[in-house]
């Protein structure tokens, strides 16, 4: 193709500028941990449909750094934290993870909430052997993608006991309704688990419906659900979809509790009008909950009201646990050496996060107890704790 | 039987919706023969328009519910015409796919303008209209569900007064039939086109009204799953025929419904291809073809 002269002229200024720019922009350090700040990569949804999520994820990250730092940082070294939305959309998380790694050369990458992004994100971490720390994806296949992949939650087949006990106890349900979002591993995985668990006690699941990510109309798998007349309907899906479910099967005259996992927990959960009170009497389970009894949580509760002006939920505490990992695994290597961190995440044992005390098992998860949460009153109530 | 006839009516509701969306697509398609792909993104400003003039008024009632429906009504149409008279006039004469990668393009600048503007946040739509719900037998209506049907059947029987009976409506019959002879015989035709796309705007506000009234969750990106469906609706009603559009919305509603309801509820956008392929094999011109006199 040829171009004119002037044309021409134009575009080698262009890339020349390019080219010094780009220079310029070299990070002076040049590195991992040589320089004079470890730089922390973080990829989150900020934006989009589980922003939330990744807000609240986000802050707990930030706090947690902030905090590192005040107290002098990590072998005489500051953090700096690189953070890139990837907007709740699929496929942006792999270019933001590429991008961390190969332009800013972070030490290690921490995200996501969603199982469905983490997932993206873990193969690029794998291959570039840079540990990925997920604070609060749950779903196993995980950190199934390979040995630099960990994570500071329990897994869904945890979960997946927990609320079929709690079903099967509390709620005292013999049938029950599942309805899952088959676009989300995280909701396949954790539906499939509740089958097993509460199938294997005694109970019976009287239907199973499926939607996906960008439904808004529940009404046909409610209308079927409600024929099977269940005890309770298992929703393991996320809050911008449960409230619109709730609220459409209190509309159908569905009066039963629903219930689900950590998807669920996030104030826009109950915005809206009707919402609050077609969720009434709904459980879900969690990691954390700011109304725990104990000194760690409190602090860490007093520090995030302060800064953010709300109280923390349990993706909040949970990016402010993978920071304090990460950080700690910084610290007992001796080095921000990727390779060097890998092998001391692996050992990681009786670490106290704010979130409780945990010990990464062999296959890179965190074994540590779990929370119920209530609706009541329009707002979320502790419940109960579960010990694995 | 009572399970089917709930999902008839859930069907119907659903699908009345899209039939208002599909309408918009016909009507632009009758008169200049292209897709309007920036189509389901005036109807998620259509909800906006709600959301805010809905939160400034603030409170529950049938006078403020109305009022805050004609306001995205009006919003959108004005909208509408603008996007008509700044993107598709000027390539009035040239080929039909520049058009329609231009409204795809508009398509894409609303949806990331509405990022901008609206935040990328789902918000939750505060309630305009009183809503209950009764039981006859043991089927479960929702006010939503008959507010929402109403309102289509209303608009339709309003559009199609304005098509056949009124002079506007002959003027765009006119121009749908050969626009050539409709401007020697006197007619405006900007004005006519500007006149079409305010009309099919304004549905597609009223779609976009009743679908955060019954979806009370709303973001920038909602039109894109409605406006597709709407888009199969209206090909398959037969497009730049009116009547066909709504049929079509309608059908799918049900259609997508029962398969939902179903235990093969995953298949169903496939399903409702399948369907779009069959009637377009066995009648290519859609349900109620297109050769017809009242075509627009």
């Amino acid at each position: 193709m040829s171009l004119p002269t002037a044309v021409r002229r134009r575009v080698f200024l262009g890339v020349a500028v390019a080219a010094l720019i780009a220079a310029g922009c070299k990070p002076s350090g040049g590195g991992a941990g040589t320089g004079t700040d470890i730089p922390v990569g973080e990829f989150a949804s900020l934006t989009g449909s589980e922003a939330a999520f990744g807000r609240a994820s986000h802050n707990g990250t930030v706090l947690a750094i902030e905090q590192l730092n005040a107290a002098g940082g990590v072998l005489g070294k500051q953090f700096k934290l690189i953070t890139e939305d990837n907007q709740s959309k699929d496929g942006e998380s792999a270019t933001a993870v590429k991008k961390l790694i190969s332009r800013d050369k972070v030490v290690a990458i921490l995200g996501e909430v969603a199982s469905g992004r983490s997932l993206e994100a873990a193969p690029i971490c794998q291959q570039y052997k840079v540990p990925q720390i997920s604070p609060s994806s749950t779903n196993p296949k995980v950190t199934e993608m390979g040995d630099y992949v960990f994570r500071v939650c329990f897994v869904d087949p945890f979960q997946g006991t927990v609320m079929a006990k709690f079903a099967a106890k509390t709620l005292r349900a013999k049938k029950v309704a599942v309805l899952t979002d088959v676009g989300a591993p995280y909701s396949v995985g954790l539906g499939t688990f509740f089958k097993e668990r509460f199938v294997a006690d005694g109970g019976t699941v009287v239907a199973e419906q499926k939607f996906t990510k960008d439904d808004k109309d529940f009404k046909a798998q409610l209308t079927a659900i409600k024929s099977q007349a269940p005890d309770a309907i298992f929703v393991p899906a996320y809050y911008g979809q449960v409230t619109l479910i709730v609220m459409q099967a209190r509309e159908l005259g569905i009066t039963v509790p629903l219930f689900g996992g950590d998807g669920w927990e996030a104030p826009e959960l109950l915005q809206g009008p009707g919402a609050a009170a077609a969720l009434e009497g709904c459980y879900f389970s969690t990691h954390f909950s700011p109304d725990q009894d104990s000194p760690r949580a409190k602090e860490f509760v007093k520090a995030y009201e302060a800064k953010f002006g709300a109280k923390p939920d349990a993706m909040a505490a949970l990016g402010y646990d993978s920071a304090l990992l990460l950080s700690d695994a910084i610290k007992r290597a001796g080095s921000a050496e990727p390779e060097k961190l890998r092998p001391v995440l692996a050992a990681t044992k009786d670490f106290d996060g704010v979130t409780g005390k945990m010990t990464l098992n062999d296959k890179r998860n965190a074994e540590k107890s779990a929370v119920i949460i209530g609706i009541k009153g329009g707002k979320f109530v502790y419940t109960e704790t579960v010990n694995p | 039987m009572s399970e089917f006839i709930q999902q008839i009516i859930n069907g119907l509701s659903v699908g009345a919706m899209y039939a208002l969306i599909a309408i918009g697509y016909t009507l632009v398609y009758g008169v200049l023969r292209f897709i309007n792909f920036a189509h389901s993104d005036v109807f998620m400003v259509g909800s906006f328009v709600g959301f805010y003039s809905g939160k400034a008024l603030g409170g529950t009632s049938w006078a403020g519910g109305l009022g805050v429906m004609a306001a995205s009504m009006v919003g959108c149409a004005l909208l509408g015409i603008l996007i008509e008279r700044l993107a598709y006039k000027p390539l009035r004469s040239r080929s039909k796919l520049t058009v329609l990668i231009t409204a795809i393009g508009v398509s894409m600048l609303l949806q990331n303008v509405g990022q901008l503007v609206f935040g990328a946040n789902p918000q939750p739509f505060p309630d305009t209209l009183p809503a209950t719900t009764f039981q006859v037998g043991g089927v479960v209506v929702s006010s939503k569900d008959l507010v929402v049907l109403g309102f289509t059947l209303c608009l339709l029987g309003a559009l199609e007064y304005i098509v056949l009976k009124t002079k506007v409506g002959t003027a765009m019959r006119a121009v749908a039939f050969n626009p050539q002879a409709a401007s020697l015989m006197g007619i405006n035709i900007d004005w006519i086109i500007s006149f079409t796309f305010g009309l099919g705007s304004a549905l597609a506000a009223a779609g976009g009204f009743l679908w955060a009234y019954k979806f009370p969750k709303i973001e920038p990106f909602m039109g894109v799953a409605p406006g597709l469906t709407a888009f199969v609706a209206a090909v398959l009603g037969g497009i730049g025929n009116i009547t066909g559009a709504a049929l079509g919305g309608l059908l799918l509603g049900v259609i997508e419904t029962l398969v939902k309801g179903s235990r093969w509820s995953t298949w169903t956008e496939a399903i409702a291809f399948v369907l779009l392929i069959l009637i377009l094999l066995f009648k290519p011109a859609g349900l109620l073809g297109r050769v017809q006199a009242e075509k627009v």
